[in-house]
């Protein structure tokens, strides 16, 4: 349990945004990206200012614009999806980069495209900017106390779990066998099982040791003290730009 | 595959959210009956399992692979309300950590990945389990068949979302093909893990598997006294 108990997806800082509540942060994300969904699609000079005021907030985290550009690869499926659309898509056609593609497929592909690349950077922003304990602490009293603890046991055993599945394949590969075809899949299926049984096992444990600190259901308070009023100021800037570029799109429709 | 933000327009989105937290709120209450006061524990661990064995590659050759998304083998292992609270809390975490799956996007993809996976794959393998015969090996194929079935009926959900309130206009026929056809093949993929991973649970832990707990008699405690007590 020495090491890598932060998350992969922090980035460790003391920026304003670093130091900001893990409450203001997360209601602030929720109102931009239903600030950006709620975007009428063909506005794409909206999105231009959202990517620019979410990038202002990038800047002000200090947090490497290579450092998240990294992890969008998440986005990649849907990245695939945007491109097909205007080919698969019905209606109008109409030319694009010399191809003839549907005209609404070309629409919602372009908006699409926009809105899942200005979601995924905002939300690996708050990953950044955020330690998953502060971010338990700022859903405490948002989601039901339970949820919130499920949440928080899974989080924490969660590199000690990837850590044994990882042991497991060193195990495997020190003895000669890599899988590289479908016949290996029961060696993997073991693995599997027997990941799970060590983790139920992990749980009981855990369990009982927790009992015997004095557990009875409930968790000792994770929360900082509330957020004060300039935290939720200067928290909501960002929603608050992207919700005006949203109404202004909505106007000039 | 996470939905993203901006894939469901906003009134569907929250009517999906809507239905998540519903389907929460019930499994919050039903897992104390599944797992008594170790809720949290054991909930908490069983999604760690979760995800970590959404990282296992199983290669399919060619240098491709694909990955358990294991709605329905979680069902098998600790039963519905527990698999679904499970569920949800993996597709919360990679939402809010890793940034996979829109915050909107949020309620889609708990009602598909979280609630319709393990709903479907849950119904089948009781299905099977009450026509087949006693055996752990109903059990097995019970599980394969739910893992088989609820992926492609978490992606036909997705196609009669993506109709409601989907951003583009794609030709239903046309949609439903590619989705519930290529779905299809991942639910092979996911019924074999799925049948090979719970068959090696009950080789070794069958008390672990909550499907198959029919089939392990009922021990007493007992308590044993000693004929001849010691004097000393």
């Amino acid at each position: 349990m020495g090491a890598g108990h932060g998350h992969r997806l922090h980035y460790h800082g003391h920026s304003a945004l670093h130091r900001m509540p893990a409450e203001c942060k997360l209601i602030a994300l929720l109102i931009f990206v239903l600030a950006v969904v709620a975007t009428p699609r063909t506005q794409y000079w909206a999105y231009g200012l959202d990517a620019l005021a979410l990038s202002v907030a990038v800047a002000c985290s200090r947090v490497p614009v290579s450092y998240l550009a990294k992890r969008m690869v998440v986005e990649t499926p849907f990245v695939v999806f945007a491109v097909l659309l205007p080919f698969i898509a019905v209606g109008e056609r109409t030319q694009f980069l010399g191809v003839t593609v549907s005209a609404d497929g070309l629409e919602a592909g372009l908006s699409l495209l926009a809105k899942a690349t200005l979601g995924v950077a905002a939300g690996l922003l708050l990953a950044a900017t955020t330690e998953p304990r502060a971010l338990l602490a700022g859903l405490e009293g948002k989601l039901p106390q339970q949820l919130v603890q499920i949440m928080a046991m899974m989080i924490r055993y969660l590199d000690v779990t990837g850590d044994q599945l990882r042991r497991m394949r060193i195990a495997r590969e020190s003895r000669g066998f890599v899988a590289t075809q479908p016949r290996h899949w029961p060696v993997l299926g073991h693995a599997a099982g027997a990941l799970f049984v060590r983790s139920y096992e992990r749980g009981e444990r855990v369990h009982l040791a927790m009992l015997s600190r004095g557990y009875s259901g409930t968790l000792p308070g994770l929360a900082p003290p509330p957020a004060s009023a300039g935290d939720w100021s200067r928290a909501l800037l960002l929603p608050a730009a992207a919700a005006l570029v949203a109404l202004a799109a909505w106007l000039l429709r | 595959m996470h939905v993203p933000d901006g894939f469901i327009n906003a009134p569907t989105s929250i009517a999906t959210g809507v239905v998540a937290a519903g389907a929460l709120a019930v499994a919050l209450r039903k897992a104390g009956d599944e797992l008594d006061e170790k809720t949290a524990p054991m909930a908490g661990l069983v999604a760690a399992f979760i995800f970590a064995t959404q990282m296992l590659n199983f290669p399919v050759g060619a240098g491709t692979s694909g990955h358990l998304l294991g709605g329905a083998l979680a069902a098998v292992l600790v039963g519905p309300w527990t698999a679904i609270l499970c569920m949800s809390t993996v597709l919360l975490v990679q939402s809010l950590l890793f940034a996979d799956g829109g915050l909107t996007a949020l309620g889609t993809n708990v009602t598909l990945m979280g609630i319709i996976t393990v709903a479907v794959g849950w119904g089948i393998v009781k299905i099977v389990t009450v026509v087949g015969p006693n055996s752990p090996k109903t059990v097995v194929a019970g599980a394969g068949l739910g893992a088989l079935i609820s992926v492609p009926a978490a992606a036909f959900a997705f196609v009669g979302l993506f109709e409601f309130g989907g951003t583009a206009d794609i030709r239903l026929s046309t949609l439903m093909a590619a989705m519930v056809g290529w779905h299809v093949l991942i639910g092979v993929g996911e019924a074999v893990i799925t049948a090979l991973t719970v068959s090696s649970v009950l080789a070794v832990r069958p008390d672990l598997v909550y499907a198959a707990r029919h089939l392990l008699s009922p021990r007493p405690l007992e308590i044993r006294t000693d004929p001849k007590p010691v004097t000393s």
